[in-house]
């Protein structure tokens, strides 16, 4: 288990991270650009430095301000993906990746070159320059590169960030598979909810040099909505896939609110997913409400009624479980249906609006 | 076209001689300062950059009597070296090797220095959590991605040796064989009423000799930048 608790300031940023990332989980740093998520991880490999506070793999301890504690970063056994990769321009893949290999103590080794290089699909580049390599690529090597420092703890510094739709979807699956077959504590810097949903078991909110909120990534997420501002709000739902309605097409999810359809034949029986739903995405209703196509109807009680801007309203609806839903209708509907807070309702959800993750 | 004379040949040997110990001494020096100064700040970087920067803007022969004042026989650290080792580079072909090294230093440093400064430092950091030291990290990433900046340091040293004049006829005067090098050879054939012929051999065979060296020069850039890959 990775255990951080540091305070620190680099120019006129403070920095104060306190969490813990256990093996074979990821969390991400989740926050704008310039709230000081790679500064954090920086800290955490020494290439900076914090001013208290201490650093801890299980009982290795990297950093520690009342012992004077600080270990150099190459003895730190910390595997960092940077956000523009850094690989050597004057060693070919091959030998990038074995930059490492003699470095590491025998016993200390847990990584094996032909597994790495088969799990990221690299062996057919082993020759190549570096500059001939595509952002895809690079960013495997770079990936690979890491895994065989055979590190106690990994970093990723915004490794999707750059890379067009299609690459990313052709890294994201590597990433999720080195969580699953490197026991690893994996901490993944971000600024992306997207990614961050896909990948990361837990999260640790960063605002201002400082993680603000720590835990499962749907409850941050759900918690932290007006720390994310900006777009339209949205609610996170997480369940397993129970059912492939094959005849329809549709997959179904059984989340601690009820279940969900979504559309496709996605994932299969029994895997754990995330699913995004919308704001604007959900209506309500007085009555269970018969001949509709909305598939998914839950039902709740209102809890909290704001104004947003002119004409429309945002109703936060309590669900079974503690769960609760976000809706933005407008104010005209809202004053018809005569709703309150205390009002049993139904959330309608458009299968066709939800986001699997 | 008429073989080389003997004298003219010592001549060659003398200039190849100290251009290549000057440089092969100032190199890690050099270095060591291109480092100091890109990648530290300390007090008095400043007046260490000026010194350093002095042969450049300083006559040469300023240069080469500031070196007699120094380690003539009589001098500072001269007196010294001649009285504890007996050891003197007045008049010799060593002295000559000392002139050249630092007039041509700065033109070392500033070549290492800029190719030092242009290192993307992420490398280097990547490298220390890959689990190399500061050392290693050095001699395995630093060293190669400048050597082609090492490269052109050495070439200008060694270029700067063999046009070397003001200093070293200060330093350690003009003997035949063995501190009398080519430019020095030339100059003394112009003070001769009949050395026109061979003050024009003399500089022909100075072009020929430049152009041999910048060919090799280029060549090995090629082959550095080929392995480096810029």
């Amino acid at each position: 288990m990775l255990n951080v608790n540091i305070v620190g300031q680099i120019g006129d940023l403070d920095i104060k991270a306190n969490f813990t990332v256990e093996e074979g989980t990821l969390t991400a740093l989740f926050g704008r650009s310039g709230s000081g998520k790679t500064t954090i991880i920086n800290m955490i490999s020494g290439l900076l430095r914090p001013n208290r506070g201490y650093i801890a793999i299980d009982q290795n301890i990297l950093f520690d301000s009342e012992h004077s504690i600080n270990i150099a970063p190459d003895k730190r056994s910390i595997g960092y993906v940077f956000q523009e990769n850094l690989l050597f321009p004057h060693l070919s893949v091959e030998k990038n990746l074995r930059y490492a290999e003699k470095l590491t103590l025998k016993k200390d080794r847990f990584t094996e070159f032909d597994e790495v290089i088969e799990l990221l699909g690299i062996s057919n580049l082993l020759q190549r320059r570096t500059s001939a390599l595509s952002g895809g690529e690079q960013k495997r090597v770079a990936l690979g590169r890491a895994l065989l420092a055979n590190p106690q703890v990994l970093l990723m510094d915004e490794p999707l960030t750059g890379l067009d739709l299609a690459r990313k979807s052709e890294i994201l699956p590597f990433i999720d598979r080195i969580r699953e077959r490197v026991k690893l504590p994996i901490i993944y810097v971000s600024h992306d909810i997207d990614e961050v949903l896909t990948l990361s078991d837990q999260i640790a909110l960063v605002h201002e040099g400082q993680t603000q909120l720590v835990g499962p990534t749907e409850d941050v997420i759900n918690k932290a909505e007006p720390l994310l501002g900006g777009n339209e709000p949205f609610t996170v739902l997480s369940g397993s896939i129970t059912d492939h309605v094959n005849s329809f097409g549709l997959t179904t999810v059984k989340t601690l609110a009820g279940p969900i359809q979504i559309p496709g034949l996605v994932s299969s029986l029994g895997s754990k997913v995330r699913l995004r739903i919308l704001a604007r995405d959900v209506s309500l209703a007085l009555r269970k409400p018969q001949d509709i196509s909305v598939l998914n109807i839950l039902e709740g009680t209102i809890k909290e009624i704001s104004h947003l801007q002119l004409g429309i309203v945002m109703i936060k609806v309590a669900l079974r479980d503690n769960l609760t839903i976000h809706a933005r209708i407008t104010r005209h509907a809202c004053d018809k249906l005569n709703l309150n807070v205390g009002v049993s309702v139904f959330a309608l959800i458009k299968s066709a609006a939800v986001d699997k993750f | 076209m008429v073989p080389l004379s003997p004298d003219e040949l010592t001549a060659i040997e003398l200039s190849l001689r100290i251009a290549f110990w000057s440089v092969l001494i100032s190199t890690p020096f050099a270095l060591f300062f291109a480092w100091l100064l890109a990648r530290r700040n300390f007090v008095g970087k400043l007046l260490v950059d000026g010194i350093i920067h002095l042969p450049l803007v300083l006559p040469p022969v300023v240069v080469g009597y500031i070196l007699l004042v120094l380690l003539g026989r009589n001098g500072l650290i001269g007196a010294w070296l001649y009285e504890t080792l007996n050891v003197s580079v007045i008049f010799k072909w060593q002295g000559a090797v000392i002139a050249s090294a630092v007039m041509g230093f700065p033109l070392m440093v500033r070549a290492m220095r800029l190719s030092l400064e242009g290192v993307n430092q992420g490398l280097e950091k990547a490298a220390r959590t890959l689990g190399a030291g500061p050392i290693r990290v050095f001699l395995t990433v630093t060293l190669p991605l400048i050597s082609p900046g090492i490269l052109t340091g050495v070439v200008l040293g060694f270029a700067r040796s063999l046009g070397e004049f003001g200093a070293t006829i200060t330093f350690v005067s003009n003997i035949p064989g063995e501190t009398r090098t080519l430019p020095l050879a030339l100059y003394t054939f112009t003070q001769v009423p009949s050395g026109d012929s061979m003050a024009f051999r003399l500089t022909i065979i100075s072009v020929a000799l430049a152009f041999i060296s910048l060919f090799l020069s280029e060549l090995l850039a090629r082959r550095i930048r080929a392995k480096v890959g810029n």
